[in-house]
């Protein structure tokens, strides 16, 4: 229960590939490339590691680590539970797919580029196995640094826009979370998650509190309408870049709700849970037909992740089994498909260099092959039965409907205009005949490229028939903390009552 | 004899500086006027710097009251003394190889040096209104000239004018307000206001809260808090830019210790009435602070007004008036200090054949021609930006904590919501240095330059590695005011 372990190590293993690279020589674009694939595969293999020692039957925090840092409460805590465990396998398993993706893509300042992408790493593993307020908010806004690094370097052509949008939309809405924590310091005495997750915060300071890291999450999640930074970065940001964004960002926003809101300020998730219901519903169906509108590839499928994390804020806010369950499946499926698709993107854009839709058109009978990948992950992207996207949307939808009927009804319709976008972005780019000269010479996906889809779409299939392997971690921790709410209400309302009564 | 050694044993460190500086002004004017000579001055003023520091840190942790009770050590003095001595050491090693190229390495100007620490000493150590204004006259008179120090240079003569005009003037009003003080509380010392200032009704003597009021502006100038920031960029941009450095820092740390002296120990017993003023300082700082760097294109300004900024971060920590916002001030002194002396570095590593560059767009593509210098600025700017891991996030962290603890909502939200519109002029530093095409590169970076860039750099990257000690050291310090 103390000193460093397992964790510390997968955190912090990606940084010592960085300090290697750091030490490396700037012409040897070779060497840093390599360093960060076998640097980010042993990272994937400690962290399959700890998801193979995980106890899926036991609900509270495992391979805890703790260590003296700050002085006072505030210590160095890791720990990891079955809702944090799988975004950590998560990450990690983005990340050499990531690297291989830029092997080719990247040819300027390879060495810088190598070690934002390690340092990204330890960082946004780091957001995930953190077990104390101070830690877990050193890391979840440490990773600003990397990633605006990343955009404004090898982005696009308006990428100092989007990276300064990014930057301050992000900062913006994390300071006032650091102002909350602060409060529950002192109001708790201590800044450690699992004894905050049982601590009960009167009424009126859930609800500021609440408020407070809601800003946060919301921004980063993103939730409409705060989601505007979003497709400006992921328009800009290099193919890794997005899918780093795509894939893992925006999962510390659900990640956050999951881990602070609902089990620290049930009283007013509760409150607010009607709020977040419309803004959902607004993220699910207003985006999806921004989407349907959209002549950029990547802001596409930026808009439609926009939606898709509209269904795990329902999916959280439910309070039910199933809906958190699916909000966390959906989340990780989301992770693999919405990474593979702006993948998809890149291989196009590595060979004629512009993301507009209008520019492709007959792609499959040039590049057979990436027309199937395409194809799996356009259909996981509606939520297919058959592919991991279905599973996620279902039992979110499910717990909706436990929840509110009418929330549920109007969700619905965001399945059907993800077919709509999804299936007409697939028509134009690979079917059609084949009339722009400049596709003529294009080539199909070559064996690196392969190799980075050939784990994707394996397990892209692989959950949407056999969720369990995910959904069995999850299980006793989700029902830990849905149970942990109900009590909370219940608490609260059997307190209500009596009030009621004495006059 | 040995009586009063003994006696002035806790004075020991100033006693050392003031004949150090004497010696080395004789030394200075009987030896013959070479090339070396200057520098190797420079050099004894830094051995002086640091013996006086080791007498700081030998004397035993006791309070210890001198000179009829004007003159106090105790171990928030030690503190802010080490800090400072090291922040004057600091820019004074950055200045040696500036002021030999442009000419103007006189050995005037570490005794200059020296009398300034010197009276900062006396300002940590003030415990008497005469002993606080002697001291600060002393730093002043020493800063009027260091300003001035290129005497051929135009913007320089004009720096060291408009900061003597403007200085006289706060200490005017300081005195002013002195002097008010010592008509209704019938005495200069701080222990005798203490008690006067504890009285019951002490709040409505118009006397003397119009006094405090005055004396608070006069220093307020002196840290540079808005309103009365108007010198600030102007002798930040005029000055040579290692005493730039020097301002920056050293100067910075005495005047907020000795502005903590007064507010916590004199006049701890009218906080409302102090508070509202420091509060109002803050929030003004650092809201100007914040939007007028926006528009500066030369970095020097910029710099100004990041000062006047963390000077208003600073103040929050005093307006919370408890232990954790004194400890939050001086932990946020020390990170500061460190971070302000590495940028200045790194602005006198802006040199090229034709001289120093000053515009913040000489910076463009730093990264691709000199990777070290831009990525030590890069981890500075996002450190003074606030963005963790770094050290400037722990130095605003121990202050808002502090305000949210005294319950200053207003202030603390007002601060971080200023600290993201100060966060878009530090970062667009980095922009302009990672993002933009590159441009000529610069000559290599001074070796005494690179030193101190390279250990502030250091500082505030691995700062979060163990942060400890510097927490403690800090508590203990400011535990000792209360």
């Amino acid at each position: 229960m103390s000193g460093f372990g397992i964790l510390s190590l997968v955190t912090f293993f990606p940084l010592v590939g960085a300090l290697i690279i750091a030490v490396q020589n700037r012409e040897a674009k070779g060497n840093a490339r390599w360093i960060a694939l076998y640097t980010t595969l042993f990272t994937l293999g400690a962290a399959l590691y700890v998801w193979a020692h995980f106890d899926k039957a036991n609900a509270g925090f495992q391979f805890v680590e703790e260590l003296n840092w700050l002085g006072g409460s505030i210590k160095y805590k890791m720990g990891v539970d079955g809702i944090s465990v799988l975004f950590v396998v998560l990450t990690a398993f983005l990340m050499p797919l990531c690297i291989l993706a830029s092997w080719e893509a990247i040819e300027e300042r390879v060495k810088e580029y190598m070690i934002a992408f390690l340092l990204l790493e330890t960082l946004m593993l780091g957001v995930f196995s953190a077990l104390d307020l101070v830690l877990f908010y050193l890391f979840f806004e440490g990773g600003l640094i990397p990633m605006f690094l990343i955009i404004g370097v090898w982005g696009g052509a308006r990428r100092v826009y989007a990276s300064f949008k990014f930057f301050l939309y992000t900062l913006l809405g994390s300071v006032l979370m650091l102002l909350a924590m602060m409060a529950m310091y002192w109001h708790a005495g201590t800044t450690d998650i699992p004894t905050l997750m049982t601590y009960k915060f009167p009424a009126d300071m859930q609800w500021w509190l609440w408020l407070a890291f809601f800003a946060s999450f919301a921004v980063k999640m993103p939730m409409w309408p705060v989601h505007t930074w979003l497709p400006d970065a992921h328009v800009e940001a290099p193919t890794a870049g997005s899918v780093i964004l795509a894939g893992i960002l925006l999962k510390m926003g659900g990640y956050g709700f999951l881990r602070f809101s609902l089990p620290m300020f049930p009283l007013a998730s509760q409150e607010f849970a009607p709020l977040v219901f419309g803004l959902s519903i607004i993220a699910i169906i207003y985006t999806s037909l921004v989407a349907l509108a959209q002549e950029d590839v990547k802001k596409l499928i930026a808009y439609s992740s926009v939606a898709h994390m509209g269904f795990v804020t329902m999916g959280i806010f439910t309070f039910t089994v199933q809906g958190v369950d699916g909000a966390i499946f959906q989340m990780l499926s989301h992770g693999l498909v919405s990474a593979a698709l702006f993948l998809c993107v890149g291989v196009v854009y590595d060979r004629i260099h512009t993301r507009e839709i209008a520019a492709y058109g007959g792609l499959v009978h040039r590049m057979p092959v990436y027309a199937v990948v395409f194809m799996v992950f356009t259909l996981a992207n509606v939520g297919l039965p058959g592919t991991s996207g279905f599973v996620g949307e279902f039992l979110t939808l499910v717990g909706a409907f436990k929840a509110n009927t009418w929330v549920a009804f109007l969700a619905t319709f965001g399945v059907v205009l993800s077919a709509g976008y999804a299936l007409y972005l697939y028509r134009r780019m690979i079917f059609g005949p084949l009339e722009k000269p400049g596709l003529r010479k294009i080539t199909d996906m070559g064996y690196r490229e392969m190799v980075v889809f050939a784990p994707l779409v394996l397990l892209t299939i692989l959950f949407g028939f056999y969720p369990a392997p995910l959904l069995d971690v999850t299980a006793v921790s989700v029902k830990k903390l849905v149970s942990g709410y109900e009590t909370a209400i219940r608490a609260a309302s059997a307190q209500a009552k009596p009030e009621i009564k004495t006059p | 004899m040995s009586d009063l050694v003994a006696t002035y044993w806790a004075a020991a460190p100033e006693i050392v500086l003031v004949v150090g500086a004497m010696a080395l002004l004789m030394l200075g004017v009987f030896r013959p006027e070479t090339d070396g000579q200057a520098e190797a001055i420079g050099w004894l003023a830094v051995v002086v710097l640091g013996v006086a520091a080791w007498l700081v840190l030998d004397q035993p942790p006791a309070r210890e009251v001198l000179f009829d009770g004007g003159f106090v050590v105790d171990g928030f003095a030690r503190f802010m003394k080490v800090l400072t001595l090291a922040a004057s050491a600091g820019s004074l090693i950055l200045s040696f190889d500036y002021l030999r190229e442009a000419r103007t390495l006189k050995f005037e100007y570490p005794v200059l040096v020296l009398l300034a620490t010197a009276g900062m000493m006396m300002m940590i150590s003030a415990n008497d209104l005469i002993a606080l204004y002697l001291g600060l006259e002393l730093q002043s008179l020493a800063l009027y000239v260091l300003a001035a120090i290129r005497r051929d240079d135009l913007r320089s003569s004009e720096a060291g004018l408009k900061y003597f005009v403007l200085g006289a003037l706060s200490s005017g009003m300081l005195l002013y307000g002195a002097s008010l003080i010592y008509g209704f509380t019938g005495s200069t010392s701080f222990a005798s206001i203490a008690t006067a200032s504890k009285a019951a009704g002490a709040g409505q003597d118009i006397g003397l809260v119009i006094g405090l009021v005055f004396l608070l502006v006069g220093l307020a100038f002196k840290i540079s808090a808005v309103p009365f920031h108007m010198w600030t960029p102007d002798v930040y941009e005029g000055a040579p830019t290692p005493v730039t450095a020097f301002f920056a820092a050293a100067p910075k740390a005495a005047a907020i210790a000795l502005l903590m002296r007064v507010t916590l120990g004199a006049f701890v017993g009218v906080g409302p009435q102090w508070q509202q003023v420091v509060s109002a300082l803050a929030i003004a700082s650092m809201g100007l602070g914040a939007f007028a760097a926006i528009g500066q294109t030369n970095i020097k300004r910029l710099l100004a007004y990041s000062a006047i900024g963390n000077v208003g971060y600073m103040l929050i920590g005093l307006a919370a008036g408890s232990p954790e916002g004194a400890r939050g001030m001086i932990i946020y002194l020390v990170i500061y200090v460190a971070m302000t002396l590495g940028a200045f570095a790194c602005v006198l590593a802006m040199r090229r054949q034709a001289g120093m560059v000053e515009e913040i767009d000489e910076l463009a593509g730093l990264a691709q021609t000199n990777l070290g210098l831009a990525t030590v600025l890069a981890l500075l700017m996002f450190s003074l930006a606030g963005i963790p891991p770094l050290a400037g996030f722990f130095a605003k962290f121990y202050v808002f904590i502090a305000a949210v603890k005294a319950g200053l909502w207003p202030l603390a939200i007002f601060g971080v919501l200023a600290s993201v519109v100060g966060a878009y002029y530090y970062v667009r530093i980095v922009e302009v240095m990672f993002f933009d095409e590159p441009r000529e590169r610069f000559l290599a970076v001074p070796a005494k330059a690179g030193l101190i860039m390279a250990l502030a750099g250091l500082f505030v990257l691995l700062y979060v590695v163990w942060p400890a000690p510097l927490v403690d050291s800090a508590d203990a310090a400011a535990r000792t005011l209360f």
